[in-house]
C-alpha cells in the first residue's frame, strides 16, 4: 500500500509537470492550430536560465529564498523572451502557407535551439542545484512523498488556477477564446490577433519554464536533450486531454504521469518512455480528439 | 537606401537578441568548481551578427517588393526567364551529356581520391538514396513522416540479425531487408495513414522512437545498446575482399543503387501511381471525388519509401560492420528530412544536390562540422520561410506531356 | 427499362444534435437536368456530401442505376467508391490541384478507370504506355468538350476562374460518370462565362449526361432545369417543373420572393 502511495505521487507530480507543458501546447494549437514543435526546447531552456542564474547568484552567495526567486523569474523571462521570438520568426510569416509548412519550421527551431545550447553551453549534464529545502513538518512522511512533491503539485496548482482566471475573467483572456473559436471573426471586432497570439506563446513559454525549474530541482541535473522526450510527453498529455482543451492538457498530464508511475513501478522500469509513446499512438489513432476535446467536423 | 528609421530598427532587434541570448550564450558556470565565466566576446558577435542580418533582410524585401511592383506595372510583359538549370533539365540535349559526365566521374571517383573520400562518397549517396525514398513520402504524397529512419533501422538489424543467425549473407539480405522495411510500412500506415498531416508526423515519430527504445532494451533480441559487430561486408561470388577492395565495392554498389532509384523514382513520378500521390498531397478531399483510394495510394507511397529506407539500413550495416540503436534516432530523420526540402519537396535532382551539399559540406569543412545540426535545423526554418519549394524546384509536368501531345494528338 | 438515375429516400443526417436534413427524398430521371435550390444553409451541400460519401448519412438511401445498367446503394461508401460507382461531383469553392497542369488535373479523373502501379509504372510494358496514352487522349477529347483544350499545359492556377470552374466539369467527367453533381458551378462567373456554362451544361445533356446541380443564378436555374427541388431548413418544401416553382407560395415565402426578377 505504501508503495502504491509512494507511485501515486510520483505520478502526480510526474502528470504536474507534464500538464505545465502541456498547457503550452494546447494554447498554441487551440490558437493558431499549430503542433508548436519548439515547445519542448522553451522549457530546456527555462530550466537551462534557471540553472544558470542559480548557479551564479548561490556563488556570489544570495540567500536560498532569494536564488528562487529570482531564478523562477530569470526562467519566465527568458522562456517567454524566447517563445515570443520563435513565433515571429519561425511561425508567423507561415501563417498562411500549408499546414506542413509552419510544422516543418517548428522541428528546425526545435533542433536549432537544442544545439544552440549544446554549443553555448554544454553536452554534459549539469548537476542542478537543490532549490527546494525539505520541510521539517513533512519528516514523517519523507518516505512516501518528498517535500519538493509537494512544493510541484502546490506550485502547478496555484499556476493552473492562475490561468483558469487569466483566461475567463482578464481581457486578454477573453480575446484568446474569442481568437481560438473564430480567428477572422476576432480580427473584424477588433482584436489584435497579433498580439494574441504572441500573449498566448509568452504565457505557455512561462509555464513551461516554471515547469523547468521544478522538475530540474526535483530531478537534479539537466543537459540540453531534456526538451525533446519531456516536449514529446507533454504532446501526449495534451492529446490524450484533447488537444485545445486547457483542462484537458491538465487531466492528460495527470493521467500519463500515473500511468509511467504505475507501470515502471509494477512491470518494467526499462520501457518507461515506449509506454508514453504508445499511449501517444493508440490515442491519436483510436482517439484523436482526446478525452475532452470536440471532434472535427471536415469542411467541404 | 536604408533610412534612420530602418537602421533604428535594426538596432533594436539587435539589442533584442543581445538580452535574448545573455544568459546562455554570455554566462558559463559550473556549479562543481563554483567557477563563472563571462564570454562577452559573444554577446558582440551576436549584437554585429543580428544587426547585419537584419538590415539584410531589410534590404532583401524591400528589393522583393520593388520588383514585384516593376512586374505588375509592366504587366504585359510576362515572359519570366527560366532558371538556368530547369532549361537544362527540359531539354534532353543538354541533359543527356551532362547525366554521363555525372556518371563517369562518379565511376572514377575512387582512382582520384584516396579510401578516405570515397568512403564519404559512398555515406553521401546512402544518402541521396534516403532522401530520394523520403522524397516519395514527403515530397510526392505530402505525407510527413517523421519516423523514417525506423525503416532504416529494421533493414540494418534484418541484415545484422540474420546473418547472425542464420548466416544469411548481403545479397539475400538486401531485397529481405528491403522486404521487411516494405511490410513495416503497411503494418504501421495502415492504422495511421487516415489521420491528418500534422498527427500522422507526431505518430510516425512516435512509431520511431518506440522502434528505437525496443532496440536499446529488448537485449535477447537485439544485444541492446551495445549493438551488433562483425557484420560481414558484401561479399564477391563468395570471395573476401580485402577492407579497400571492400570499400570500393561498396562504393560501386552504392553508384548503381544511385542510378537504379533514379531511374525507378523518375518513372513513378510520371505515372498513373505518381500523380495520384502529387494530387493526394495537394486536396485529398477532391482526390477521392475523383475515385482515388486515399489509403491505398498513401499506403502505397508509404511502403515504397520505407523499401528504399530499408535497403540502405541493410548497405548501413554492411559498411559499417556495427550497428547500434544509436545511429537510429529521430535527429537521423531531420537530417534526411533537411536533405528533402533543402533540395526541393517532390524535385528528385534538388535531393540527389540536397544530399551532397549536407552530407559532404560538413565533412570538408571540418570547421563547421560542430555546426551541422544547428544549421541543419536552421535550414528547415529558412527554407519553409523563404523558399519552400527548395532550391530546385519540381516543374516536370508542362513540358512532359506537350511532347506526346503533340506526336499523338495532333 | 429503368428510367432513374439516381434515387435518394429518406435521407436524413444528424451532426450531434443538429439535424441538417431532414428525410429528404429526391430522384434524377436519365438525360434530366434537376436543379437543388434553396435559401443558405439549407442543406444543399450537406445533401451533396452525404450522397457522395463524404459524410455517412444517418438514415436513408441513396441508389444509382447507372447508364450501363448496374444498380448499386452508394450510401456508406467511401467518396472515392462513389465515383467509381458512376457519380463524379464540382466543389462549389473550387478543388483544383493547383499545381498540376490542365491536363493532368483531368488525368487524375482518370484513375479510377484504369490499373496501371508500381510495377506497371516502373516498367512500363506496351499495356502500360497504351494504358497511359489512351488516358492522355481521352483527357484531351474531354478537354476540347468544356472547350480548355488550348489550355492543356498551363497549370490549373492560372487559369481564369471561369475557365477553373470548368475545369472541375472536365475533370468530374474524366471519372465516365452516369450523373453529374455540379455544387454553385456559376458562383462567381461574369454574365459572358455563366453564358458559356449554361451551353456547356446543356451540351453535356445533350451527350447523355445527367445532372444534379446546386445554383443561386435563379435565371440559370429557370432556363436549365428539367425540374426543380426547393429545400429549406434540411426539408424539402417544394418540387416541381421550373414553372409550378415559380409560382409556388411556399417556394416564395421561404425565399425566392425577391430573387425570381433577377
Amino acid at each position: 500500500m505504501e508503495y502504491f502511495i509512494e507511485l501515486l505521487f510520483s505520478g502526480l507530480t510526474r502528470g504536474a509537470i507534464y500538464a505545465l507543458i502541456a498547457l503550452g501546447y494546447t494554447m498554441v494549437y487551440g490558437i493558431i492550430g499549430l503542433i508548436n514543435f519548439a515547445h519542448g526546447e522553451i522549457y530546456m531552456i527555462g530550466a537551462f536560465t534557471a540553472f544558470i542564474v542559480s548557479t551564479v547568484l548561490s556563488i556570489l552567495g544570495f540567500p536560498l529564498l532569494a536564488i528562487i526567486v529570482l531564478a523562477g523569474l530569470a526562467a519566465a523571462v527568458w522562456s517567454s523572451a524566447y517563445g515570443y521570438t520563435v513565433e515571429k520568426l519561425a511561425y508567423k510569416p507561415l501563417r498562411h502557407a500549408p499546414r506542413l509548412s509552419p510544422l516543418i519550421s517548428a522541428i528546425g527551431m526545435s533542433i536549432f535551439l537544442q544545439n544552440y545550447v549544446l554549443l553555448a553551453q554544454t553536452s554534459d549534464f549539469q548537476p542542478f542545484p537543490e532549490l527546494i529545502p525539505e520541510f521539517d513538518f513533512m519528516e514523517p512522511f519523507v518516505h512516501i512523498v518528498g517535500s519538493s512533491d509537494m512544493v510541484i503539485l502546490v506550485v502547478t496548482t496555484l499556476m493552473m488556477v492562475g490561468l483558469t482566471l487569466l483566461i475567463k475573467f482578464t481581457r486578454i483572456g477573453k480575446a484568446m477564446r474569442a481568437t481560438s473559436q473564430d480567428r477572422k471573426m476576432a480580427m473584424l471586432v477588433g482584436i489584435n490577433v497579433d498580439r494574441v497570439i504572441s500573449a498566448t506563446f509568452i504565457v505557455g513559454s512561462a509555464l513551461a519554464a516554471v515547469g523547468g525549474l521544478l522538475i530540474a530541482s526535483h530531478i537534479g541535473q539537466i543537459n540540453f536533450f531534456i526538451g525533446f522526450i519531456a516536449g514529446i510527453k507533454a504532446f501526449t498529455a495534451a492529446v490524450l486531454g484533447g488537444i485545445g482543451s486547457i483542462p484537458g492538457a491538465v487531466l492528460g498530464g495527470v493521467i500519463l504521469g500515473l500511468t509511467e508511475s504505475f507501470a515502471t513501478g509494477y512491470v518494467s522500469s526499462d520501457y518507461e518512455d515506449v509506454f508514453a509513446f504508445s499511449l501517444l499512438v493508440l490515442i491519436l489513432i483510436f482517439k484523436p480528439s482526446g478525452l475532452l476535446g470536440k471532434a472535427e467536423i471536415q469542411k467541404v | 537606401m536604408i533610412s534612420f528609421e530602418e537602421l533604428k530598427r535594426s538596432f533594436l532587434v539587435s539589442l533584442w537578441f543581445v538580452f535574448l541570448t545573455f544568459p546562455i550564450l554570455v554566462i558559463k558556470a559550473n556549479p562543481i568548481e563554483r567557477t563563472i565565466i563571462w564570454r562577452w566576446e559573444n554577446m558582440f558577435f551576436v549584437a554585429i551578427g543580428s544587426f547585419v542580418l537584419s538590415i539584410l533582410i531589410r534590404v532583401v524585401n524591400t528589393q522583393k517588393t520593388k520588383r514585384l511592383e516593376r512586374r505588375s506595372a509592366s504587366d504585359s510583359d510576362t515572359t519570366t526567364s527560366e532558371p538556368l538549370i530547369q532549361v537544362i533539365l527540359q531539354n534532353p540535349r543538354y541533359l543527356y551529356p551532362l547525366a554521363g559526365a555525372v556518371t563517369v566521374f562518379a565511376l572514377v571517383f575512387p582512382y582520384l581520391f584516396d579510401t578516405y573520400q570515397t568512403n564519404i562518397m559512398t555515406t553521401a549517396l546512402m544518402y541521396v538514396v534516403l532522401g530520394l525514398g523520403l522524397n516519395i513520402v514527403v515530397g510526392m504524397a505530402g505525407l510527413l513522416d517523421l519516423g523514417f529512419v525506423a525503416f532504416y533501422a529494421v533493414g540494418a538489424y534484418s541484415y545484422a540479425l540474420l546473418n547472425a543467425h542464420f548466416g544469411i549473407g548481403f545479397w539475400m539480405a538486401l531485397p529481405i531487408g528491403a522486404l521487411f522495411a516494405a511490410s513495416f510500412g503497411i503494418i504501421l500506415g495502415f492504422p495511421v495513414l487516415r489521420l491528418r498531416g500534422d498527427y500522422l508526423a507526431i505518430v510516425t515519430l512516435g512509431f520511431g522512437e518506440i522502434i528505437r527504445l525496443i532496440l536499446e532494451n529488448w537485449n535477447e533480441f537485439s544485444q541492446g545498446p551495445s549493438g551488433i559487430s562483425n557484420i560481414p561486408r558484401p561479399g564477391m561470388f563468395g570471395i573476401e575482399l580485402s577492407l579497400e577492395a571492400a570499400i570500393l565495392y561498396i562504393y560501386y554498389i552504392m553508384v548503381a543503387l544511385v542510378i537504379v532509384t533514379i531511374f525507378v523514382v523518375n518513372r513513378l513520378q510520371d505515372s498513373r501511381l505518381g500523380r495520384a500521390w502529387i494530387a493526394l498531397r495537394e486536396d485529398e478531399i477532391a482526390c477521392q471525388a475523383m475515385g482515388i483510394d486515399k489509403t491505398k495510394t498513401k499506403l502505397t507511397a508509404f511502403a515504397l519509401g520505407a523499401t528504399w529506407a530499408g535497403m540502405m539500413g541493410v548497405i548501413f550495416a554492411a559498411k559499417t560492420t556495427f550497428i547500434n540503436p544509436a545511429s537510429f534516432t529521430f535527429l537521423e530523420s531531420a537530417i534526411i528530412l533537411s536533405i528533402v526540402v533543402l533540395g526541393g519537396m517532390g524535385s528528385i535532382l534538388g535531393v540527389i544536390v540536397g544530399a551532397l551539399v549536407l552530407i559532404l559540406l560538413p565533412e570538408y569543412l571540418r570547421a563547421l562540422s560542430d555546426y551541422r545540426m544547428l544549421a541543419f535545423g536552421a535550414i528547415l526554418v529558412v527554407m519553409m520561410i523563404f523558399k519552400p519549394q527548395g532550391i530546385i524546384s519540381n516543374v516536370r509536368r508542362t513540358y512532359k506531356y506537350q511532347k506526346q501531345k503533340s506526336g499523338d494528338v495532333q | 427499362m429503368n428510367n432513374t438515375i439516381l434515387k435518394v429516400s429518406g435521407l436524413s443526417m444528424h451532426f450531434g444534435g443538429i439535424q441538417a436534413l431532414k428525410q429528404l427524398d429526391l430522384e434524377v430521371n436519365r438525360g434530366e437536368i434537376v436543379a437543388l435550390i434553396g435559401p443558405n444553409g439549407a442543406g444543399k451541400t450537406t445533401f451533396f456530401n452525404c450522397v457522395t460519401g463524404i459524410y455517412n448519412p444517418t438514415e436513408g438511401d441513396v441508389i444509382l442505376h447507372t447508364l450501363q445498367g448496374k444498380t448499386s446503394r452508394l450510401n456508406g461508401l467511401k467518396p472515392n467508391k462513389v465515383t467509381e460507382k458512376g457519380m463524379a461531383r464540382t466543389f462549389q469553392n473550387i478543388r483544383l490541384f493547383q499545381s498540376m497542369t490542365v491536363l493532368e488535373n483531368v488525368m487524375i479523373g482518370r484513375h479510377c478507370r484504369t490499373h496501371s502501379f508500381i510495377l506497371g509504372a516502373i516498367l512500363r510494358t506496351p499495356g502500360n504506355r497504351q494504358e497511359e496514352q489512351a488516358i492522355i487522349e481521352r483527357s484531351h477529347e474531354i478537354l476540347e468538350i468544356v472547350g480548355l483544350a488550348d489550355e492543356v499545359d498551363n497549370y490549373a492556377r492560372n487559369l481564369s476562374y471561369g475557365a477553373q470552374r470548368r475545369l472541375e466539369i472536365a475533370r468530374a467527367l474524366a471519372t465516365d460518370p452516369s450523373l453529374l453533381l455540379l455544387d454553385e458551378p456559376a458562383a462567381g462567373m461574369n454574365p459572358q462565362e455563366t453564358q458559356e456554362l449554361v451551353q456547356l451544361i446543356l451540351r453535356l445533356r445533350d451527350q447523355g449526361y445527367s445532372i444534379l446541380l446546386i445554383e443561386h443564378d435563379m435565371k440559370l436555374v429557370m432556363t436549365l432545369s428539367n425540374r426543380i427541388y426547393v429545400m429549406d431548413y434540411g426539408e424539402k418544401i417544394a418540387q416541381g417543373t421550373p414553372e409550378e416553382i415559380q409560382s409556388n407560395p411556399v417556394v416564395i415565402k421561404a425565399y425566392l420572393g425577391e430573387d425570381l426578377d433577377a
